[in-house]
């Protein structure tokens, strides 16, 4: 049902140095985004997932992960993407944020990447306002770009 | 060194809770040396903590309380109000200085001298009690407290040390109470010689201490003597056996049968939450393992799961108890706040508070203290009169403020209860004009009750002058918001002159509640199970079926017309419930509802039963239903006192849930309250009712709760819940829906003619049935609407041509009916309608409706020519009521006004017994049989039987308050017969 990724916590000294940063690399609609390592709680498969009624758009419901309650949100709808078409494995990442357990639902996860603080950079001016919000950066890869997934600002622009 | 003290701020601050209660014990009790010891020895423990832990002012101000408080021990100072005020005073300053330190870590700077002096001024006799000369004979005089203090100072002094060199008064406090075990003749001199140990010279130490106590003791005992007292005891010396025996016996349990001291750990309470939440997920663990075990037909696996179950049930148990606390926590700071009110305003006011061991979830507790105390605060300021008013109106001087607790289902009722002088209803309708919240005319159509529970609406205090402790308009609706807001509810029932109660109906736990399960649009949703009160079930065979009033929908529950929300509407939701592929299709009938639901003659097909407890609320088989399709459910929820239905596709079953609160993008949806996991691990939603209620129109807060008042005054003197048909002429014809006992559709094939009438075999018996004057005859088929009258074993069916619809109306007869079996005619729904004289027509049609009841007394010669005089304002009970007792034989004279009762009284008109309705224009039933009751009142010994359809006990007790020696209902005929010729009975007798 669910399978934990392997998400170490690296060594502090790393993260003190500063030279690097570690990100969870998650895939929406072909686009990369990361999510830094010590957010992340938990990555899920496909889960029961119980709709809540007159909720905001972007929250697919609730779910129970080992007796706590998990709101799912739908990374998708809070960047203004159409839902994914076809039938998926959907998977997703377990945040928590204000003492409480939020499930991005997103297409894809990947792997866990140091980078390089050099290859930092902040938004583009021109990147879409949607995503903006839910930026803090981009990294440079090799033949693309990921994405900073900013979890409590997505939140927040749910609450709203 | 902060660990210690943290330790020591959470004890210091239990036992300072403690002495808050004791003392005030000790200043009714006096002389109970149990008590005395105790608050010794917890101002001793303060004290000696502080000195450890190296808090100077602390312990400097401990000390010189524990110096007169150890003058209370010795006996030799008297325990009155004044000094325990000054022990308050210090026990506030302690508490001043460990908040301090709470926040800082650090005593803070500051003088106490003053204090300490006025400590010390009555530690060595030099206030104004102790030297105001001889005036009070219970306090000795300076002259024999100097030498008694001289004997007992060097003896605490020496004590002391001790305690200082051993660090462990608790251990001495041992010897202390177990001194009495000694025998007495081993009391020896001081002294101690240095080779005894420590123990021993403790002991001894004590020993002698007692004996000097009871020599003491024996010495303030008779003051008048006291210029040769102390020699006097000395005297004594060999007699002391008897006294010190005598004083070991109160002062303290031998050593053996010390009460043992209850073992208790300090937990955080994040780690019971924890482990809560782990419980939790374990019990369903637990479930899933035997859902498995179930289908399969043998496992080696059955025997260990069943222990698992057990045991898990067990743990589960456990944990919720962890979180359970007595109420008696709560309540703790009561007594001081009452003396200390008592006090400041010169009142005397009693505290009782039973039921103090009551358990309830910590954060119930927590949440329920701040009300409590403020409505402690509001019967002791506002509820009890001053000394002089209560003396005046013939109550004892001192008020009692009671405060009870007990368990009652899943809930706990607090109740508080003041002898005072009630309500001014006369007042609150000032206030409330002043304020706007009603107007005269609302006002004058309100009951006494209806217009008592505006105090529960902002800025509205009846206190006349606002005091520090009460009465600046904001409170009683403060505690209600917070009581409903962990949903309870409360309720007020006051006599003026006699006090109040008010009592608070709250879930024992907020963590857990027993909720209902139902399904919308394919999703299960919980619905708590306190807001719920009844459950129908309606299909295509459902006699009533939902109507709608442009496409809002209705339902007839009984003879209330309830308002109704389809939850999938609501939420917003699309059915899907037919084509629903589910995992488990789970689906009951018998659905376990509260106990209000045990209705008779629910208008249903389905009888809703009352469930026992389900064995384990989480392991439920589901059977599948087949009349389930096409059927709808109806939860009759109550919010406050407004009524509404939620329509449901489903419903399943109780389960006690575990609340949780919803997410906080979540929290804004008003229809949810929390969320929770089910048995099977699934999320489910927690709705509010109070948010549907809101969603349905119904405003929170004032209005809901007004609105019972409302329905009860429907039912009342104005409003009478009417059945409307037509039947015989066009127009419409009206009944009281209470007269009928069912609305049945007979098969008019099935009709017999035998003894000169129509019959039709009904619940097994002949029912005739008649019809109405100027009607057709009756067909030979089809479907006849008939209306059941039933009186005794006798059921009389009057076939009509259509039942119309059920109102509730007002009913003024404007044009007086011509004896035709009609009580008149009135305007009904903008209608001219036909008031039907049910008791004519059904008379008419069969000589003995009324009579050939060989088991009842009425009709009998004995109550011939009795004179009744009935009075009651609405023409059509006088229209119904007086034909009724003159059938009985009475010879009844009819009013409508009291007030020309009293006129008859001056002329000096008699009667055997007087019927009286209870809410009336200019004068009420209640002014009236105070009227009839007061001294000069020829009429006071008059039987006065209330005729009222609002039987609610509080009614009631008014008005046997009042006078009235009955209280009988409305429409009860057999009732208000029999009760006529009883009390009649009973007046000859008397």
């Amino acid at each position: 049902m669910s399978q934990t990724a392997t998400v170490d916590t690296y060594d502090e000294d790393m993260q003190a140095y500063g030279a690097s940063k570690e990100f969870l690399t998650i895939t929406i609609a072909d686009q990369l985004f990361g999510i830094p390592v010590l957010q992340v709680q938990d990555v899920l498969g496909e889960q029961k997932v119980t709709q809540v009624p007159l909720s905001p758009a972007a929250v697919s419901g609730s779910l129970n992960l080992r007796g706590r309650i998990v709101t799912a949100i739908n990374v998708r709808r809070c960047l203004g993407l159409s839902e994914r078409e076809g039938t998926h494995k959907e998977m997703s990442v377990v945040v928590e944020q204000g003492g409480e357990l939020y499930s991005l639902i997103i297409d894809e996860v990947g792997d866990v990447l140091n980078l390089k603080d050099k290859d930092y950079e902040s938004n583009p001016a021109t990147l879409d306002p949607h995503w903006k919000i839910v930026s803090m950066g981009i990294y440079k890869m090799e033949g693309k770009i990921m994405v900073v997934l900013d979890v409590p600002k997505l939140i927040e622009t749910i609450h709203a | 060194m902060d660990d210690l003290i943290a330790e020591f701020l959470t004890e210091t601050n239990e036992s300072l809770g403690a002495l808050d209660v004791d003392l005030v014990n000790l200043e009714q009790n006096p002389n109970d040396k149990d008590l005395l010891s105790n608050i010794f020895r917890l101002m001793h423990t303060i004290k000696g903590t502080c000195g450890f832990l190296g808090l100077p002012r602390l312990e400097k101000v401990a000390h010189h309380a524990e110096n007169i408080m150890g003058r209370f021990r010795d006996g030799d100072l008297e325990v009155i109000p004044d000094y325990v005020t000054l022990i308050f005073e210090s026990l506030d300053r302690i508490k001043d200085i460990i908040a301090e330190l709470e926040e800082t870590g650090q005593e803070p700077e500051g003088d106490d001298s003053e204090l300490i002096e006025k400590l010390d001024e009555v530690y060595e006799g030099r206030d104004v009690h102790q030297t105001g000369g001889g005036a009070n004979g219970a306090t000795p005089p300076p002259q024999d407290s100097a030498p008694a203090e001289e004997q007992s100072a060097p003896a605490n002094d020496q004590a002391e040390e001790d305690e200082g060199e051993s660090q462990d008064s608790d251990e001495l406090q041992a010897l202390f109470d177990s001194i009495e075990a000694l025998p007495p003749d081993q009391i020896q001199d001081l002294k101690m010689p240095h080779e005894m140990s420590e123990e021993e010279r403790a002991a001894k130490r004590a020993e002698a201490l007692a004996a000097e106590l009871a020599a003491k003791e024996q010495a303030t005992a008779a003051p008048q003597e006291t210029p040769k007292e102390a020699p006097a005891a000395k005297k004594e010396e060999p007699k002391k056996e008897e006294p010190a025996k005598a004083a070991a016996q109160n002062n303290a349990p031998p050593a053996g049968d010390k009460p043992a001291v209850a073992q208790s750990l300090r937990v955080n309470v994040d780690v019971l939450e924890n482990l809560m939440t782990m419980v939790s997920e374990l019990v369903l663990t637990r479930n899933q393992l035997l859902q498995i075990l179930r289908t399969q037909k043998e496992s080696e696996f059955s025997a260990p799961l069943q222990r698992l179950n057990h045991v898990v049930s067990d743990l589960q148990e456990g944990v919720m108890k962890t979180r359970m606390q007595p109420i008696g926590n709560a309540w703790s700071k009561l007594p001081r706040i009452i003396r200390d009110l008592s006090i400041e305003l010169g009142k005397k006011i009693n505290l009782e508070m039973l039921g103090a061991e009551t358990e309830l979830d910590r954060q119930v507790l927590d949440m329920i203290k701040d009300p409590l105390t403020h409505m402690v605060r509001n019967s002791a300021d506002h509820g009890i009169e001053m000394p002089d008013e209560r003396a005046a109106a013939g109550k004892p001087e001192t008020g009692t403020v009671i405060l009870n607790a007990y368990h009652e289902g899943g809930h706990i009722i607090i109740e508080i209860k003041d002898d005072g002088k009630g309500l001014n209803t006369d007042l609150i309708k000032e206030k409330v004009l002043a304020n706007g919240l009603a107007s005269q005319e609302e006002l004058d159509n309100m009951s006494t009750q209806q217009i008592q529970q505006f105090i529960f609406n902002a800025g509205l205090s009846t206190a006349e002058k606002v005091t520090a402790v009460s009465g600046r308009g904001v409170g009683m609706d403060v505690v209600r918001t917070n009581i409903e807001k962990i949903g309870g509810s409360i309720e007020l029932r006051s006599i003026e002159g006699k006090g109040s109660t008010f009592a608070i109906k709250i879930p024992l736990t907020l963590a857990i509640v027993s909720a209902l399960i139902v399904e919308a649009g394919g999703e299960r949703f919980a619905i708590p199970q306190l807001a719920v009160k009844e459950l129908v079930l309606i299909n295509k065979k459902s006699e009533i079926q939902i109507e709608d009033i442009k496409g809002v929908p209705f339902f007839r529950l009984r003879e209330q017309l309830l308002p109704l929300v389809s939850l999938t509407d609501l939420l917003n939701i699309e059915s899907q419930k037919i084509d629903l592929p589910r995992a488990e299709p789970p689906s009951v009938i018998e659905v376990p509802v509260t106990e209000e639901s045990a209705v008779e003659d629910v208008p249903t097909e389905d009888s809703m039963e009352e469930d026992g407890a389900p064995e384990d609320e989480q392991l439920h088989t589901y059977t599948l239903e087949e009349a389930e399709e096409e059927s709808d459910y109806i939860v009759v929820t109550q919010i406050g006192a407004y009524l509404f239905g939620i329509i449901v596709d489903r419903v399943f079953d109780t389960e006690e849930i575990v609340v949780k609160p919803v997410s906080k993008i979540l929290k804004d949806i008003e229809m949810f309250s929390g969320n929770t996991i089910l048995g099977d691990g699934s999320v489910i939603m927690i709705l509010d009712p109070a948010g549907i209620a809101k969603a349905t129109g119904k405003a929170e807060g004032a209005e809901t709760s007004d609105s019972v008042e409302e329905k009860s005054a429907y039912t009342g003197d104005d409003r009478t819940s009417l059945l409307l048909f037509k039947a015989g002429d066009g127009a419409p014809k009206a009944v009281p829906l209470s007269l009928v006992a069912r609305l049945e559709e007979i098969d008019l094939a099935s009709v017999e003619y035998a003894s000169g009438q129509h019959m039709v075999q009904y619940r097994g018996k002949l029912m005739p049935l008649v019809t109405m004057e100027g009607s057709p005859p009756l067909g030979s088929e089809g479907e006849q609407p008939v209306l059941v009258f039933t009186e005794h074993e006798k059921s009389m069916g009057l076939a009509v041509d259509e039942i119309v619809d059920i109102t509730e109306a007002i009913i003024d007869v404007q044009v007086a009916g011509k004896g035709n079996g009609m009580i008149g005619s009135a305007i009904i729904e903008e209608k001219a309608t036909d008031v039907v004289d049910i008791g004519t027509i059904l008379k008419s049609n069969d000589q003995n409706w009324f009579k050939n009841h060989d088991d009842t007394p009425y009709g009998q010669d004995a109550m011939n020519g009795k004179k009744i005089l009935l009075i009651d304002d609405s023409p059509f009970f006088r229209n119904m009521l007086s034909p009724l007792l003159k059938m009985a034989g009475y010879n009844v004279t009819v009013l409508d006004n009291a007030m020309h009762a009293l006129k008859m009284r001056e002329k000096g008109e008699s009667f055997d017994l007087i019927i009286s309705d209870i809410e009336m224009p200019e004068m009420d039933g209640f002014e009236f049989a105070q009227q009839v009751r007061s001294e000069e009142s020829e009429w006071k010994n008059l039987p006065l039987v209330a005729l009222t359809s609002h039987d609610t006990p509080e009614d009631m007790e008014r008005g046997n308050v009042v006078g009235f020696n009955k209280y009988v209902a409305k429409f009860d005929r057999d009732q208000l017969l029999n009760t006529l010729s009883q009390t009649l009975s009973e007046g000859g007798a008397a």
